[in-house]
């Protein structure tokens, strides 16, 4: 009889991602509506000192699922590793992060048990012991309820920031399990991982941030956001898009594969509000979007909104702000 | 080398969504769509690869009649042929049941390459590219964001999170999950759009008979529940929104 929720812990060359703290708080939260134990999984080639620190976390125990072969993320190594563990442990779930290196072998271990993830889950609610997973869909810009059927395990990974790693409750110390995992072939080679150009730009310590999007249409208009931002003493970032089109560097992205910002004052112009953008500014203390679309997601995150034409918002605001300031 | 690259059918992106009586899915009688956007670049990188390294570029998609437009559209910009696999709830799968379809039907092409975006933008499962891949046996890698087919091994470089990148190898029969944004993605010509009328669209009639069962199930679906009270200013007029914004971030958010 399936038993327990195994969570699956992420890391970096023995670094810790903080998501993996954000899951194990799911999985606890999950425990304690249920009654079932949480037990976490690590994958590497030396695990004893990461293994040390999560078993600082209120778990059953610490499985450390060991081979030289898991010491750099493949997709390959990963699956047959993390198989191993589930198909040994029987659980009833399997919590991750919905990170890229999840995004990237989660389907694939799901695919060898018969069936896929319940993916990228904003939150969890039991009513009778019967768990119901909330998604988002249509780029955020509707919720969907979903209940997970069939047999165990089920899958579910949880999107960044929908439970908070802070609260991972501490323990008295887990148990740890060294086990040495089997790996089959791995196909894939990886090289050592990378950044581009050296961030020329820290938007994390900024106070006031004008962002673009879409919205803003071309290149030209981009100057009405610089005003803004000058008026308020603010820096310019942008949403993926713009930095892909090239009408601003890389390094003013904001989102999941850009920087992470929480200033005093967001202003998101022309922004609809994709999960990937949501999750790079959404604790800003005040956020100010404008947009044409009413049901942009940008709006449900906005402590002010103009539904409207940026063009015509945009440069009003500069005036009056420099009016006020003067 | 073969391409076969995988498009899906979803809702435009500026659509105006309503939730159908059932509170099931969306209404879908009165909506345009388009094409998944990142499926869009996977099928751009699957042209240039082709200019680069000759062979066949196999656009494959599945769903109900109206995917023929996204087909259409594919041959037009440069795709060679195309696979419809046909019917009306294919689009509502459960992401290891759409795998499964398509990989049967892909099976006997035995392609080089399978290309398809990194996921969609209706159910946004980011499951069904690797899901295929482990079901055909193949190595794969998600979120691509360049490609080098030059040697004897494939080379790709992978978006990670917060600026990070890594290449990874891997044999040529692979499945790439391709990121949005990647590179420019040409315009159908005139005379693509006249070539693409005598281009092949194979038809298969999928069974679902037999299937895995769905494993997940949608109860309901509504607007995201607001975690703040948001304030709209200005009741349309653009304007004189921007003039009580610049007030209320003064004297209430006080931010400057």
């Amino acid at each position: 009889m399936s038993n327990g929720i195994l969570v699956f812990a992420e890391h970096r060359d023995g670094v810790l991602n903080k998501t993996s703290l954000e899951a194990i708080a799911a999985a606890q939260s999950l425990a304690g509506a249920t009654g079932q134990t949480v037990n976490a999984v690590l994958l590497g080639s030396t695990l004893d000192g990461l293994a040390q620190e999560i078993a600082s976390f209120d778990l059953g125990k610490v499985i450390a699922a060991e081979n030289d072969k898991l010491s750099s993320y493949t997709p390959d190594g990963y699956t047959d590793g993390m198989e191993q563990v589930i198909r040994a442990e029987d659980p009833k779930y399997v919590v991750m992060p919905h990170t890229y290196l999840v995004r990237d072998f989660a389907p694939k271990l799901s695919a060898r048990f018969g069936k896929g993830l319940v993916s990228d889950c904003i939150r969890a609610r039991v009513d009778n012991g019967e768990i119901t997973l909330t998604r988002r869909i249509f780029l955020g810009k509707m919720d969907a309820d979903v209940s997970a059927t069939g047999e165990s395990p089920v899958f579910v990974t949880f999107q960044s920031g929908a439970y908070r790693g802070d609260q991972a409750a501490k323990g008295s110390g887990a148990r740890i399990e060294k086990v040495t995992v089997e790996i089959g072939e791995v196909r894939m080679t990886p090289e050592a991982p990378f950044q581009e150009v050296k961030q020329a730009v820290d938007l994390s310590k900024a106070e006031i941030i004008v962002a673009v999007g879409r919205g803003i249409k071309s290149k030209d208009n981009i100057v009405l956001a610089e005003e803004l931002a000058k008026a308020l003493g603010g820096d310019l970032a942008a949403s993926r898009p713009i930095c892909d089109a090239e009408w601003l560097p890389i390094d003013r992205q904001i989102g999941s594969s850009g920087q992470t910002v929480a200033p005093k004052l967001y202003i998101a112009l022309g922004i609809s509000g994709a999960i990937q953008h949501l999750v790079g500014m959404k604790n800003s203390g005040t956020i100010v979007a404008i947009n044409k679309d009413p049901e942009a997601p940008i709006f449900d995150i906005a402590d002010y909104g103009i539904v409207g034409d940026l063009f015509e918002a945009v440069p009003a605001l500069t005036e009056e702000i420099k009016k006020r300031k003067a | 080398m073969k391409i076969i690259v995988l498009m899906k059918q979803v809702p435009n992106k500026d659509a105006i969504l309503r939730v159908n009586k059932e509170g099931t899915w969306i209404e879908e009688g009165d909506l345009s769509f388009e094409v998944n956007e990142s499926d869009g670049y996977a099928l751009e990188e699957s042209l240039r690869l082709k200019e680069k390294h000759g062979g066949e570029v196999v656009v494959c998609s599945m769903g109900p009649q109206r995917v023929k437009t996204v087909i259409k559209d594919a041959l037009a910009r440069g795709a060679d042929r195309a696979i419809h696999i046909v019917g009306d709830q294919l689009g509502h799968l459960s992401p290891f049941q759409s795998a499964s379809l398509l990989a049967d039907a892909l099976r006997s092409e035995d392609p080089d390459l399978i290309m398809t975006g990194l996921q969609s933008d209706d159910y946004g499962y980011a499951q069904t590219g690797v899901i295929i891949a482990e079901i055909l046996g193949i190595p794969h890698a998600t979120i691509v964001i360049e490609i080098d087919a030059s040697g004897d091994q494939l080379r790709v470089k992978r978006e990670l999170e917060s600026g990070w990148y890594q290449w990874y190898s891997m044999p040529k029969k692979a499945l790439l999950t391709i990121q949005s944004g990647i590179s420019q993605i040409r315009y159908a010509t005139l005379k693509g759009i006249m070539a693409a009328k005598k281009k092949e669209i194979r038809e298969i009639v999928a069974s679902t008979d037999g299937m895995n069962p769905s494993h997940q199930q949608i109860q309901r679906i509504y607007l995201p529940e607001k975690t703040k009270q948001t304030q709209f200013l200005g009741d349309g007029d653009a304007k004189r929104g921007a003039a009580l914004l610049a007030e209320k971030l003064q004297t209430e958010a006080r931010v400057y």
